[in-house]
């Protein structure tokens, strides 16, 4: 009894105490599955944030912050959830993830807010997590899709577009950006011929590409993932010449689009959340040293997560979600001295010292309520099969 | 009424992409039936040996790539596709070795057998990731179109083009003439007929001086070859990408119990009933009835949305399990 009463009382005041512990991270994203391929990129993003952190000691005097990798499949809910409790049981308080918006949900909901474990996710952009009851534990880097819908239906309607055909890709995040592109562009007087789903990582696509064909359109937006039935469809609508006209959200745009398809998708519509800034610069600098792909999609988001979740403990003098969540908003935003990516240790420093900062990280962080990024996002085109960007929004 | 563009469209967006998925299905499921037929197990691991045979294929096109070696319009995978079948019959071997043999010799279920393959399944799945990554690589570098669809409509001029890629082309013939060597081997050959022997009756097999090791060994080699051509022309008509072998295990087996688990016959008609049951079930026949003059206003013609063409092949499956439990070619039931 004497020694259950010393154990507990030990661990009570382990628990408590903000002096140099060893900061527990967990990194969960979608290591296999259909975002398989961005995934390391997103976890490596989020371990140099962490890295930057635990050389400069300067973090709740000189704490460590360690990294655990856990998988959330990307579409496999029960799987996503199974690993983040795995993550809460080693003793995780704060968790970069997850990567797609389904996952994210149930995580948020069966793990992070019965365990009160902060969350903050780098590529979730569901319209759902807007209105979601999180108790304020969960944030994410990257904007909601009702946003990304608007600028996409402008942009198009812009270029003369009046009808386009839309297929979407089978889950959370697909479907609440298709309906959002839908809604807009009918607003602005346009015509959706069809509103098809298709299912990522199937075998063949003819069905689907018959089907958007045979409904026909100015263009065809693609609202799904490079990787995944996204280029499956697109690749299919060139061959038949059933389009030749595309629109690609944010899921379709990386650095495989160009390789893949080059100058036969010259002059497609490319839309994805980004800021220009000297940020994401100096992020691609400090990736290309060390010796990953700074600019794969939402690899920049995932090091702002991470330093986010950091940055904000710094603030809040505790690692206690219920405390570091009050904080978060703060550190993102305006008032006080901008921190660029690498410069990690200057934020900690200023706000061990009480003063105030406006992390603008990789991706030009600007939160807005609940806790979401405010969106900026990059208009994209290809031109003799390269990628060139138009402009920002 | 114009009945021109109506057949072309159906051909372009219905027909010749359902028979080249038909024909990749239909290899697929060759592999699938004959491992039932003779090794009397369902074996799971089957898309993924596809995976890893056309992971070998790729090292060795790329070996080939580099010494210049091109059989352009062809893609050079082809010239490449002995290694890989070479590669993935000895992996299969050593996996029989290793896992099949000692269930197969202490005369476990059937059940326990495809359990063991699920384990396979996962092990080779790994194997391939590690040893060729998760990304997707395209390997073809053939001439992309045997038709292409500008150059059929300004040689028609008609309204609708028409496509037929290089791959889709490869794909029939090559399904074709494996089809033919491999009924000819079962049904003219003596290695063939002792397989169909084994198959029908294994202890009187043995009685009459057939050796059941070698029989498995053999049937496992004609496996591999399958998997291998199946993986290698699916990977040049799509790309290449371990995560997409691992899901098309699902129509595979569709297909190869539509038409009746351990009949050949039966696969290849399972890989076509599957292949064009999707694709032309969630058509919307709107445009062709059109070009055939009726008057169909704003109806689309979809029998069902696409999304659902997964229902199609197992509302298939159901029906005939309920009334020919054994497949339309009458298969075997272990």
């Amino acid at each position: 009894m004497k020694r259950l009463l010393l154990a507990s009382a030990a661990t009570a005041l382990l628990a408590g105490a903000a002096g140099a512990e060893d900061v527990k991270l967990g990194l969960h994203l979608g290591f296999t599955g259909p975002l398989e391929s961005m995934a390391p990129n997103m976890a490596a993003g989020a371990e140099l944030a962490a890295k930057e952190v635990s050389d400069s000691g300067k973090l709740l005097d000189g704490s460590k912050v360690v990294t655990s990798r856990s998988d959330t499949t990307c579409t496999d809910a029960a799987a996503a959830v199974a690993a983040a409790e795995r993550q809460v049981a080693d003793g995780v308080k704060a968790m970069v993830g997850g990567q797609c918006s389904g996952e994210t949900i149930a995580t948020l909901e069966k793990v992070a807010i019965p365990n009160g474990v902060l969350m903050i996710s780098p590529s979730a952009t569901s319209p759902a997590l807007t209105s979601i009851e999180d108790q304020g534990l969960f944030f994410r880097a990257a904007p909601s899709d009702a946003r990304q819908g608007e600028v996409i239906a402008d942009l198009a309607k812009a270029q003369g577009i009046e009808s386009m055909a839309i297929t979407y890709t089978n889950n959370d995040y697909g479907k609440g950006l298709a309906d959002s592109i839908k809604s807009n562009f009918e607003k602005l007087g346009g015509k959706v011929t069809i509103i098809a789903a298709h299912d990522d990582g199937k075998a063949d696509y003819s069905a689907e590409v018959a089907a958007l064909a045979a409904a026909g359109g100015d263009a065809l937006a693609v609202v799904g993932y490079v990787d995944q039935g996204g280029s499956g469809v697109t690749q299919g609508a060139l061959d038949t010449g059933a389009f030749t006209k595309f629109i690609f959200p944010d899921g379709m745009i990386n650095a495989t689009l160009p390789d893949r398809f080059g100058a036969s998708i010259d002059g497609m519509l490319g839309i994805n959340p980004a800021a220009e800034g000297d940020g994401r610069t100096k992020f691609e600098e400090l990736t290309k040293a060390q010796g990953f792909d700074g600019s794969s999609a939402y690899a920049a988001e995932s090091y702002d997560a991470a330093a986010l979740i950091l940055l904000a403990m710094q603030a809040a003098k505790s690692t206690d979600p219920a405390a570091v969540k009050e904080k978060v908003m703060e550190v993102a935003n305006a008032p006080g001295e901008q921190i660029l990516p690498g410069e990690l240790a200057k934020g900690l420093e200023l706000l061990a010292a009480g003063q105030d900062i406006d992390y603008v990280g990789a991706s030009s962080v600007e939160f807005v309520e609940p806790g979401e990024s405010a969106g900026s996002f990059r208009e994209t085109t290809i031109k003799d099969g390269k990628l060139e960007v138009v402009g920002y929004h | 009424m114009d009945i021109l563009n109506a057949l072309v469209a159906f051909l372009n967006f219905v027909f010749i992409p359902a028979a080249a998925y038909g024909a990749q299905l239909a290899l697929g499921a060759l592999g699938v039936t004959l491992i039932y037929g003779i090794l009397r197990f369902s074996n799971f691991a089957h898309g993924d040996t596809m995976a890893f045979g056309a992971a070998i294929t790729i090292f060795a096109t790329w070996a080939l790539q580099a010494a210049g070696v091109s059989i352009y319009p062809l893609p050079t995978a082809l010239l490449a596709l002995p290694i890989g079948i070479a590669g993935t019959a000895l992996m299969v071997l050593a996996t029989d070795r290793l896992v099949y043999r000692y269930y197969r010799q202490k005369k476990s279920d059937p059940i326990i057998l495809v359990m063991a393959s699920v384990g396979v399944m996962f092990i080779m799945n790994g194997l391939t990731r590690v040893l060729i990554g998760v990304d997707e690589i395209r390997f073809d570098d053939g001439a992309r179109f045997v038709i292409d669809v500008r150059s059929f409509r300004e040689w028609s001029g008609l309204t609708e083009g028409l496509a037929l890629r290089t791959t889709q082309l490869i794909t029939l013939v090559v399904a074709v003439l494996v089809v033919g060597v491999l009924f000819w081997f079962l049904n003219r050959t003596r290695s063939g007929k002792a397989m169909r022997a084994y198959s029908d009756n294994e202890d009187l097999a043995l009685l009459s001086g057939i050796d059941p090791e070698k029989v498995v060994r053999l049937t496992w080699i004609i496996a591999a070859a399958l998997a291998t051509i199946a993986g290698v022309l699916y990977g040049l008509d799509k790309a290449f990408k371990p995560f997409n072998y691992f899901q098309i295990l699902l129509p595979i087996f569709a297909a190869a119990i539509v038409g009746g688990l351990g009949s050949p016959i039966g696969a290849i008609a399972g890989g076509f009933i599957v292949a064009f049951s999707e694709v032309a079930i969630t058509y919307p026949w709107k445009k062709v009835a059109e070009y055939l003059g009726f008057d169909t206003g704003s109806a689309m013609l979809q029998l069902m949305s696409t999304e659902y063409k997964f229902a199609v092949s197992f509302v298939i499956l159901i029906v005939v399990l309920l009334f020919r439990p054994t497949g339309l070619f009458r298969g075997k039931a272990y």
